[in-house]
Formats: C-alpha cells, structure tokens, sequence
C-alpha cells in the first residue's frame, strides 16, 4: 500500500472540509430533531392508517353498531333500535345455528385434513431422488389455483349429466355430488382441500427443511427407527410450522366463500351455507342488513376465539429453535 | 348411513373404467409401501433399489392424482364440444381445437377480465409495496411515542378478514361513487398489517453496523432507504410481491359485490360467469379457466423462491 | 491542545455500566489506542466519540466543540467498523464516495477523490466490484478509504484488523502505522490485541470494566504497570505474580512466600512500609527472572516449552504458585522435575497490594 502525495492533510485550507464539522452552523436542538422524527413518522404511516381506519376499524365497529338495529322491510324507512333483542334472536335463530354447524364442519373437514395430506407430501417430496425437483413443483402446483379456477373445474367435473367425474362415481344421470345432501358438504370440502394442497405443501417443505440434519443423523445413530425418529426429532421440530399452519388454516377455512359461491350457492337445503355464505345471502338475496351484522360479528368473534384459543392451547406444545 | 354398506354401494356404482383405475392405483400404492418396508431387509444394494422404486411409485401415483384435474382441464379445453362429454371420456386431445380459447377470449370476455385482473393487481401491490415499505421503515428506524401501540394496531388489522368488513365497505365504496369502479376494487387493500410486519422484521434484520456506518456517512432517510435498506431486503420485498399478487389476482368475494358489469369484472368473478353463460360448452368454460390461471403458474414457475419465502413468513421459525 | 476529550464520561444500559466516569484526552496527530478484553467499554467509548450513543453523564468534545448534542454525520469523524460494514449492493466506487455524495460534493471533485484514495491503497482493481467479490483484506481497505476520504478530524478505528488473517494482519499493521503517520490525523483506535496496542500506538489507553486503568506511553505501561491488571494484560507469556507477606529479616523488610524470600531495595521496602498493606503481589517478567543457584527463591520445573528462538520455562513454587522464565535459544535448560533456583534484579520487580491490585509506588 503506497501512500502518496494528495493525501497529506494541509492546513485549513479553506473549500477543503465538506461542509461539515468545523464550520457548520449551531447544531439543531435535539427537540426540533425529535420533532422532525415523529413527523416524518406520521407521514409514513399515515396512508396505513387512513386505509385501516376506513376499511377496517370503521366496519368493525358499525357492524357491532348495526346489529342493534332491526332492518326495515321497505328501504328508506329509518331503522328501529331494539337493543339486545335482534342479537339474541339472530344467534339462537335455526338459520344461524345451521350455518355454524355447517361452518365448523367445514373447518373439521378440511383443516386436519389439508394439513396431514400436505405433512405427507412434503416427507415424500423431501427426499434426494434424481427429478425430485419435477415433484415438487407438481405438489405445489395447486397453490396457482385460484378458489374460483377450482371451483369451476370442479363444478364442470361434477356436472350431474355430462361430468367426468360423475361418470366414473356412477351417478351420471342423476342427483349431482353437489346437489345430495349427504355428499355436497364433503364435496365442497374436498375441492377445498384439493386446491390447498399446493399452499399445505409448501408450507410444510419449507418446515421440513428447517430440521436440521445432524440432529436425524444423530438420532439414527442412537438406534431410532423411523417412527421414533419422526415422534422426537421430526414432530418437535416441525412443530412452530404446524402450529402455523393450523392457526392460518383455520382462519382461512372461516373465510371461504368462493367454493361455496360457485358449487353449491349454500345449498342444497342449506347443507353448505357457512357463515360467510349466509351473511352474503342475508345482504344480497334478503336485504338484511341487521341480521347480517349480527352473523359478521359473531363470525369475527368466532374467528377471534379460536385464533387465541388455539394459540394458548397449541404454543406451549411448541418447540422454539433456541 | 352405514359406511361400509355406502361404500360397497358406491363401489358397485362406479364406471368400469373408474373402477380400474381405481384398482391399479391402490396396487401401485400398495407396491410402493410394500416396497419400502421390504427393503429394510436384503443386501443394501438391493434394498436401495428397492426402496427407490417404491419411492418412485408412490410419488407417481401422487402426482397423477394431485395434477390430474389440472391436466383434464387442458385436455378437455382442447376437445369439441360434444368430444368433452364423450363415454368413455378421451383423455388426449388428437387433434386440439384451439378455438375454444379465442371464443373464451372475445364472446367470453375473458380479454376484458384478464386485463381487469392484472390493472387491479398491479395496482393492489403497487401500493401495499409502498404503504408497507414506509410503514416497516417507520417501526423498524424513526423513535415516536406509541411505536409499539401502533404496529399492534397494524397487526390487529391481520385478524379482521374481509368478510366482516365488507358489508360497510360496500356502502362505503358506494358513497364515495366508486361502485364499479378500479378505485372501488383497489383502495381497500392499498394498505395490510402482513406486510408492514414481513417488511419491518426484514429491515431489523440489517446489520446494525451498516446502520451505523450510513449514519456517519451523513446519509439521509431516503438515501438511506434507497440504497443500503432496499438493496439488502430485496428478498423479503419480492417474498412480499409474490405473496400480495397471488393474493389480490385470486380475490373472489370483493371483486363479485363491487362490480356490476363485463366492464370491470376480473377474472375470478369472470369465470363464474362465463360457467354460467357458455352453459354446455365446456371446452369453452376449460379454455376459460385455463386462461386464468396462466398468470399464476407462470408466476409459480419463475418466482417459486419468492413466494415460498412469502408464504412461510413467520411458519418456520415462529 | 486536545483533539478529542471525554470529560468524566459514563455511559449506563439499563443498569449496566459499560463505561464509568472516564477522562481522557486524545492530542492532534496522536495515535491512541484503546485495549483492554472484551467488555471492558472501549467500543462504547469510540461509539460515543462517534455520537452512535449518547453519554448518560459528562462531555465530549471533538476539536474543543462539545459534541453532545450533535448528530454523528455532523461531528467530521470517520469510523472504520469490525465487520466494515460495507454497503453489499454498491460497488466499491460507490461505497467510497457515499459519504461524499450526501453531503453534496460536486461530482468531478467526488470523482478525483476517489480515483486518489484507490490509488494510495491499490484498489483501483477493484473499484467496479462488490463487496461479495473482494478479498477480505480488499474489504478492510475500502473500509478504510470510504473513512479517508472524507478528511475527518479524527479516525475512530474499532478492531479493523481482527477479521483478517495473522500474516495479513501483521502486514496491514505496519500500513495503518505508516498511513497515520502520513496523514497527520488523529486516530484511536480499539483493540484487545496488546500487541497491536503496543505497537502501534503513540500512547495506550488501558480500560478494564468501564474503567481506564492506565493510560501512558507503551513503554512506560511496559515497565511501570500502574496496577495488577495491566501488569498481567500487557506482555506475553505474561508478568509473573507471586503472592507473598512482607515480613522482617534483618532489619530489611522482605516478600516473605512459600518459597523462600525476595529482597527489596531500600527505596522499595520504604514503600511497602508505608503502605501497611499485609500481603504483596510481587511481579516480575519472565525475562527478569534468572536461573541462580544462589537465588533466594526455589521452583521445580514443571514444563519446558522450545519455541525455537526461546524456551519458556515454566516452574511451579512450593504452594503451586507458577513463575515462567524466558531463556534464549543457546542456554543451558533444566529438566522437567529439577528444582531450580530462581533470582531477580529487585530493580525490575514491581509490587502491588494484594488486596486492591493497586501498584505500590516507590
């Protein structure tokens, strides 16, 4: 490293400093910087802000302020406040009960389910195999299903005269999968779970991949086989990963609307009419906006309950990497 | 109803063709289970081959049946019309029609959809990019009284899903005159906790000697952002990109109470009616779905880095 | 006339304290180093000359400004980071003149300045590249030519050299030296490596737990250690510490151990005198201490290292005390197992109270 002429330092020479240090003005009050600060951190936050407030705080509230209200049969009639009344009318009304039977069913159906067909998935797709990298993509693929490309599929596929899939059940010709009572919730269900495996998949891969190998090494050479590998290397470790998966799973389960949409329309005899399904109707189809607070808020505190529910219950199971 | 009487019944039902299928496919699954448990036993050169045929088995009989509505989906879009309702069903197409597709795309408005798709989309990320970005910059380097209040309140909006919000949205929309309109479908999410949080573990994550080192290098906050945060969190904001266009390209409820016509209808909302319009031409409604999901597999294949990172935010680690 | 003073400086995280009330003037053009092991707060100290912490309590001032209240980039100091912390997405080019760019230097003049740094520090190879692709000591060298060529008043240098390898190390070592000496500019530096701060520095600035223990020439903190620790820290094989009481013989007071009694000179017994402590922590370097079968003190040789140009012998005391001796090359070297009998010239010994670890002062 030479070190040459330029380098050397002469005195003040005067345009030499950059602007900064010797010459530079009375430094800012650190009460005027602090000001800058918070300013420039409203202004960061405040379109978030903006956009929460209006489109999600706002909602929440004016649907608990408008399930007090009973809906008037003709519109531009004022509404007529009944307090407690319509809540308590709404939650133990058969309609109600049924979409929230309907809606934990489904949640049962498909969340366990997804999860178990993904975490299997996933250990097959891990392996070193030559063209594995084909699999996986193929396993992942569904994630570009959109619910609506599914559901349209699906519904073709089911279509009770012309179907494929209705030829090879044998029920060509007559009541569709989507249409019999007994089958359609299940149906909907598996369509669901079918376009999830792709998400399911990938979430799990990437769990999976988090386990460090040394420690299934070292397990193996500590004479574990393969099932007491998975109960205390594989589980543990995957375990932030499927809590996970379970605590998102199941808030997307409470929100699907577009399989029921496009399927089944919340039938038939209201076999498939979830929550979110009923609310929609009961705005749509009904022009009931009072009812139709009453079932968003119990869906938003069915959700909210079940989200800290399974928090509570599920994460001290968890193990965390230290 | 008595399971096994249900499904002996349901087996009987099934069309010969069906039934095969289903046969062999148990058979090979059978193999390949039976495969890997007999190779724990043998000379280690057999049972490694062993075990990678079964492996090999299972993983095929698994892809063909996770891809195969995809892939009857293609097939059937190919066919005619009364080709697709064939018994016994053809499962390759010998001579592809591809008319399919441009009556999907012009009597099927499936050019106007697309094109709403993608403004909407676009739009939607664009602006949960920013929102986010200067959101996560606000928490994770500018000290303000409520700091942590406040990124609580950004992730509360995680847990209010839309379907609890929309029914005021919709009269909201419908008050500021953005009924049917692309305000009406992008505002609403110009803006989500998911981000400002998978952004602002991101921009922590910057070393703390970088931090310091801009800091004496007299650089600004935008120079700052520009050139040493972004550069270093490009992973997390294309995760974030990924994530959000899959998100809003996929939206079903929104786009279907916000839009009225063929004008401003995506794509999603688009097949549905094209199902209900194009009724027994189901080549049509298969060329149709086909043609939405393009976008996404085309993202899935070359972002699929990106999006797993998108969508495991917070899965591994916890 | 200080460059650069901290005046009863203490600095508390939560309720640690990582630096405790320190004084410490640094001269214009003076090289000081900053040692002392790990968690000892010399980084904090040149964080809070850089102004990335604020002090809980005292002054600094940088070119007689106090600096308090003034923000990092406007106290004209430049800081070369452990880990360099280069900007992994810009070129070397830009990483050098990012300083320069925000404060608004036009463009040809950023330009010259740079071409100039490059040259004087041969980077002008990699000046296209990325932080990614350069060598570890190219790293350090841009580190260092982003902080030249803003032309500080002061270089704040943290452990630049503990992430490259020894020999490059040694090498970069004689660079820094010789860059500092040719700019003229104020530097201190921080460092755990006594030897780097023996060599390099024009004084050394010894700090241990928040605390400055020492700050003086490196000779002088080499032959006068104010107290124990500094005693122990600087040397390698490290200064010999014998544990022992002063008592009477003679009429001369001695350094009564287990094994046997060394002398002191009467200004030396004057002090212990004085002081009344009660045991005495004698030290001595291992390249005083000699090999005399008339010698007062008895050992018996537990190992003998051969390093080549020099053995270090080390022999343990009766109550298992150990001393190490430094002998050249071409001397004649006990066995392990011998007793030995060891002397030293009292003018080379140091004493130091038992209890505080303080230097006795003759």
């Amino acid at each position: 490293m030479s070190v040459t002429h330029p380098f050397e330092r002469p005195d003040r020479l005067p345009d030499e400093s950059i602007g900064a240090g010797r010459k530079a003005p009375a430094p800012r009050s650190r009460r005027r910087r602090r000001m800058m600060e918070l300013m420039l951190a409203f202004g960061l936050l405040l379109p978030s802000l903006v956009i929460f407030g209006v489109f999600v705080f706002y909602p929440l509230i004016r649907q608990i302020y408008l399930s007090f209200f009973l809906t008037p049969p003709f519109p531009g009639e004022p509404k007529h406040y009944v307090g407690f009344s319509q809540i308590q009318q709404v939650l133990s009304s058969h309609d109600f009960l049924n979409s929230l039977g309907v809606t934990l069913l489904f949640v049962l159906y498909t969340v366990p389910t997804g999860l178990i067909l993904g975490l299997l998935l996933a250990v097959l797709a891990h392996q070193q195999l030559a063209g594995i990298r084909f699999f996986r993509t193929v396993f992942s693929s569904t994630v570009a299903t959109s619910v609506a490309v599914a559901s349209v599929i699906f519904f073709t596929l089911l279509n009770p005269q012309v179907g494929l899939f209705s030829y090879w059940f044998g029920t060509q010709g007559q009541l569709s999968v989507l249409d019999d009572p007994r089958w359609a919730l299940l149906a909907v269900s598996a369509v669901t779970i079918w376009q999830n495996l792709g998400l399911s998949f990938i979430i799990m891969s990437a769990g999976l991949q988090a386990v460090p190998d040394d420690l299934l090494e070292a397990s193996r050479m500590d004479g574990a086989r393969v099932w007491a590998r998975m109960r205390h290397v594989i589980l543990p470790m995957l375990s932030p990963t499927l809590f996970f998966a379970i605590v998102v799973g199941t808030i997307l389960s409470l929100e699907a609307f577009g399989q029921i949409d496009i399927l089944t329309a919340g039938g038939p005899l209201q076999h498939t009419n979830v929550l979110v399904y009923a609310i929609y109707d009961q705005v749509f189809n009904q022009d009931n906006d009072g009812r139709a607070a009453v079932m968003t808020i119990a869906l938003f505190l069915i959700t909210l309950v079940f989200t800290l529910v399974q928090i509570w219950l599920l994460e001290r199971r968890v193990t965390y990497e230290r | 109803m008595n399971a096994e009487a249900g499904v002996v019944a349901t087996l009987g039902t099934l069309a010969p063709g069906f039934r095969t299928f289903l046969w062999i496919a148990l058979a090979v699954i059978v193999a390949g289970i039976g495969l890997l448990v007999a190779s724990r036993r043998g000379s280690p050169h057999y049972r490694r081959r062993v075990a990678l045929v079964g492996r090999y088995l299972l993983l095929i009989v698994l892809a063909v049946i996770v891809l195969f509505p995809i892939y009857i989906t293609v097939v059937d879009s190919l066919l005619k019309p009364d080709q697709v309702v064939a018994k016994p069903p053809i499962l390759f197409p010998l001579h592809p029609q591809w008319s399919s597709y441009s009556t999907a795309w012009t009597q099927g408005h499936l050019g106007r959809y697309l094109l709403n798709s993608f403004i909407v989309t676009t739009v939607i990320v664009a602006g949960e990019l920013a929102t986010s970005i200067a959101a996560a910059y606000a928490f994770a380097f500018l000290e303000f009284p409520f700091r942590r209040t406040l990124f609580v309140l950004f992730l509360a909006t995680m847990m209010v899903p839309l379907e609890v919000t929309f029914l005021t949205n919709l009269s909201t929309v419908v008050s500021l005159g953005w009924y049917n309109t692309y305000l009406g479908l992008t505002v609403p999410f110009l803006a989500t906790g998911f981000g400002a949080f998978l952004l602002r573990q991101a921009f922590l994550g910057l070393p703390r000697d970088l931090r310091d080192a801009a800091k004496l290098d007299a650089a600004g906050h935008w120079q700052f952002l520009r050139r040493v945060v972004l550069p270093v969190a490009r992973p997390s904001l294309a995760a974030l990109g990924i994530f959000a266009f899959f998100s809003a390209f996929g939206q079903y409820l929104w786009p279907l109470i916000v839009t009225k016509n063929d004008r401003l209808r995506t794509v999603q909302i688009g097949l549905k009616f094209l199902a209900n319009s194009q009724l027994n031409n189901f080549n049509v409604i298969f060329a149709g779905t086909v043609l939405a999901a393009i976008p996404l597999f085309v993202l899935l294949i070359l972002f699929e880095k990106q999006l797993v990172r998108g969508l495991t935010a917070g899965a591994v680690k916890g | 006339m200080a460059q650069v003073a901290l005046r009863e400086v203490t600095k508390l995280f939560g309720d640690v304290q990582a630096v405790r009330d320190v004084s410490l003037e640094v001269e214009d053009q003076e090289f000081l180093v900053l040692l002392g092991p790990s968690g000892c707060g010399k980084s904090t100290v040149l964080r809070l000359i850089a102004g990335l912490d604020t002090p809980t309590e005292g002054t600094i001032e940088i070119g007689q400004r106090v600096v308090n209240d003034i923000e990092p980039q406007e106290r004209d100091v430049a800081m070369v980071f452990q880990s360099y912390a280069l900007y992994p997405q810009m070129t070397a080019r830009r990483n050098i003149e990012f300083p320069l760019k925000n404060r608004g230097t036009p463009k040809d003049e950023r330009e010259r300045r740079v071409r100039e740094v490059a040259d004087a520090l041969e980077l002008t190879e990699v000046l296209d590249r990325r932080p990614a692709q350069m060598s570890g000591g190219q790293r350090q060298r841009v580190a260092l030519a982003r902080a030249i060529v803003r032309r500080p008043e002061a270089f704040l240098m943290d452990e630049p050299l503990s992430n490259l390898d020894a020999k490059l190390r040694t090498q970069t070592r004689t660079e820094l030296i010789e860059l500092q000496r040719r700019l003229a500019t104020t530097v201190i530096y921080v460092t755990h490596d006594q030897v780097e701060g023996m060599t390099m520095g024009h004084r050394v600035a010894v700090m241990d737990r928040g605390v400055i223990q020492q700050v003086a020439r490196p000779t002088e903190i080499y032959d006068h250690p104010a107290n124990l620790f500094v005693a122990g820290f600087i040397g390698n094989p490290p200064m010999n510490t014998v544990t022992g009481s002063p008592c009477s013989q003679n009429g001369d007071v001695v350094i009564e151990t287990a094994s046997g009694s060394i002398p002191l000179t009467p200004g030396q017994q004057d002090a212990v005198r004085r002081s009344g402590v009660t045991a005495v922590v004698a030290g001595l370097r291992p390249e005083h201490v000699a090999l005399d079968p008339d010698g007062p003190i008895s050992a018996s040789v537990a190992v003998v290292e051969a390093l080549g140009y020099e053995y270090h012998v080390v022999c343990r005391l009766d109550d298992g005390q150990q001393v190490i001796i430094r002998l050249p090359a071409e001397a004649v070297v006990p066995q392990e197992g011998e007793i030995v009998h060891l002397s030293a010239d009292p003018l080379r010994l140091h004493l130091f109270d038992a209890a505080t670890g303080h230097g006795i002062a003759t």
